[in-house]
């Protein structure tokens, strides 16, 4: 299982593949709404997207406990991460720096992942969660930190109670887990700032 | 400089990186908030700006165009030695001009020229704790600022009032960001309080002794603390640039004699020389061509 998942290689450059990678997510995730792309080649093992991949290489290490979805832990990731990021997987939601979901796996409830304290906020998970699309779907309008007025997204694939969890997860400010969507090589970040409503069709 | 020997690009090894890098998502995701981080030594003491420079290490690329100040200018040695050091282990492009800047890291100043999108301010910062001064005790001050208990901090700014009849704060004046958290911009001169408001610019800060680091995403709300009797006021200066002419600019004063003469000019360097480029003349200049004449 390891051998094979060795055979999966990780960034070609990890030095400045990591570094291209991490910008896209620090300006996904400080201006909310935009998408974001990954620019290094990156062939993601079965059940990932190449941009969950590339965050997981350029974020995962020794000190973040990762959970993964079902589906991705079965498969060909855990060995994959653990060789190229040293990352250990957890089964414990609450108690994740990150947590990867493939498409298909339902997601759980926020209130399961770790919301940090509201003296350390930012013990919390950050989750990254790939979607069937991140345009075509239902139009959501977004506001808060990072946006100039209002910006629209609409990302097909979100679970049904994603608003009403969202509001949640935003009334707990400055505790929340942040949203990280992937599809292909690009993505959108969702931090825990973010109000997101529905727009009418 | 010999220990520069054998180093990773941008000098900080990819583990400190990716813990850095973890650091500045959680101060975009919560803005005004201080990450603690494990900060690194670096080879330069502590008051030369290590925060600030693990936060440009850990962000820059080789395709950023990276320029450094320190108070408005760029040829302070604060600002020469950080320029040269990530030219040295990072092989960067680096510029004096604000405008061709990606990454712009200061001490002191924010630019007079309006920062883009395409732009990230790196602050050096030597105290992080907006409350330190009313409270030394650290389980204190994050107790304070997790139950949003500003109240002492209003108190002593009244205080200030009713001793100098204004507030006497003209550095590190206390800021709210986003309607949440209270924030040190320090050491800037409140002057600059204003261009952090909504800036089309990410906004990081670095405080490496104190092992901090916080954020203010662009176009966000940052918020002077002031009072409904007085409004918070930047300092005005009475004359324009004495070389420029520029008006509404920060300036600082230079001696030009032992006789008592002295003139202001522009604390930004750039903008200053950007200026008379474009053929402005402050009141100086204008002598010195009338004389020359
Ligand atoms: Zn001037």
């Amino acid at each position: 299982m390891v051998a094979t998942a060795t055979l999966i290689p990780g960034f070609a450059d990890p030095v400045f593949d990591a570094q291209s990678s991490f910008r896209a997510a620090m300006d996904a995730l400080s201006r909310p709404g935009t998408i974001q792309q990954i620019g290094c080649p990156l062939t993601p093992p079965k059940g990932l997207s190449a941009a969950s991949a590339a965050l997981m290489l350029t974020l995962c290490d020794y000190d973040t406990p990762v959970y993964l979805s079902a589906a991705l832990a079965q498969g060909a990731v855990p060995g994959w991460l653990g060789f190229h990021a040293g990352a250990k997987v957890t089964s414990d939601k609450s108690n994740s720096a990150f947590a990867f979901f493939d498409k298909s796996s339902p997601l759980p409830a926020f209130s399961q992942f770790s919301q940090g304290t509201q003296d350390y906020p930012d013990r919390s998970t950050t989750i990254v969660l790939e979607v069937a699309s991140l345009e075509g779907g239902a139009r959501l309008s977004l506001s808060g930190p990072g946006i100039k007025g209002a910006n629209e997204i609409s990302p097909v694939g979100l679970p049904a109670t994603f608003l009403d969890q969202w509001r949640a997860n935003r009334a707990l400010f400055p505790r929340g887990i942040d949203l990280i969507l992937t599809c292909g090589n690009r993505l959108i970040g969702l931090p825990r700032t973010v109000n997101i409503k529905a727009l009418e069709v | 400089m010999t220990a520069l020997a054998d180093y990773n690009f941008a000098y900080l090894d990819e583990q400190t990186k990716r813990m850095i890098r973890r650091a500045i998502l959680k101060a975009i995701a919560i803005p005004g908030y201080q990450v603690p981080f494990a900060s690194r030594e670096m080879p330069m003491p502590y008051g030369w700006g290590t925060g600030g420079v693990q936060v440009t290490a850990a962000i820059l690329g080789p395709h950023d165009v990276l320029k450094v100040i320190d108070q408005g200018a760029d040829d302070t040695t604060n600002a020469v030695s950080i320029r040269a050091f990530f030219q040295k282990v990072a092989d960067v492009a680096v510029t004096t001009k604000t405008s061709e800047a990606t990454i712009i890291q200061t001490r002191h100043r924010i630019p007079e020229e309006t920062l883009g999108e395409n732009q990230v301010l790196v602050y050096q910062v030597p105290i992080p704790e907006p409350l330190r001064f009313l409270e030394p005790r650290e389980t204190e001050t994050r107790q304070m600022h997790a139950l949003e208990e500003y109240g002492l901090m209003h108190v002593k700014l009244y205080e200030d009032i009713a001793r100098h009849g204004r507030i006497a704060t003209t550095y590190a004046y206390p800021v709210k960001v986003a309607g949440r958290y209270v924030m040190d911009p320090s050491p800037t001169p409140k002057f600059d309080n204003p261009k952090m408001n909504q800036s089309a610019a990410l906004q990081l800060f670095g405080a490496g002794r104190e092992k901090r680091i916080y954020a203010v995403p662009p176009y966000t709300d940052v918020v002077s603390l002031d009072f409904e009797d007085h409004p918070f006021e930047v300092q005005t200066f009475e004359k324009p640039c004495a070389l420029c002419g520029a008006r509404h600019v920060y300036l600082d004063e230079v001696v030009l004699d032992d006789k008592g003469g002295r003139m202001f000019v522009c604390s930004d360097t750039d903008y200053c020389e950007t200026r008379r480029e474009e053929g402005q003349r402050g009141e100086m200049l204008a002598d010195m061509k009338e004389a020359a004449e």
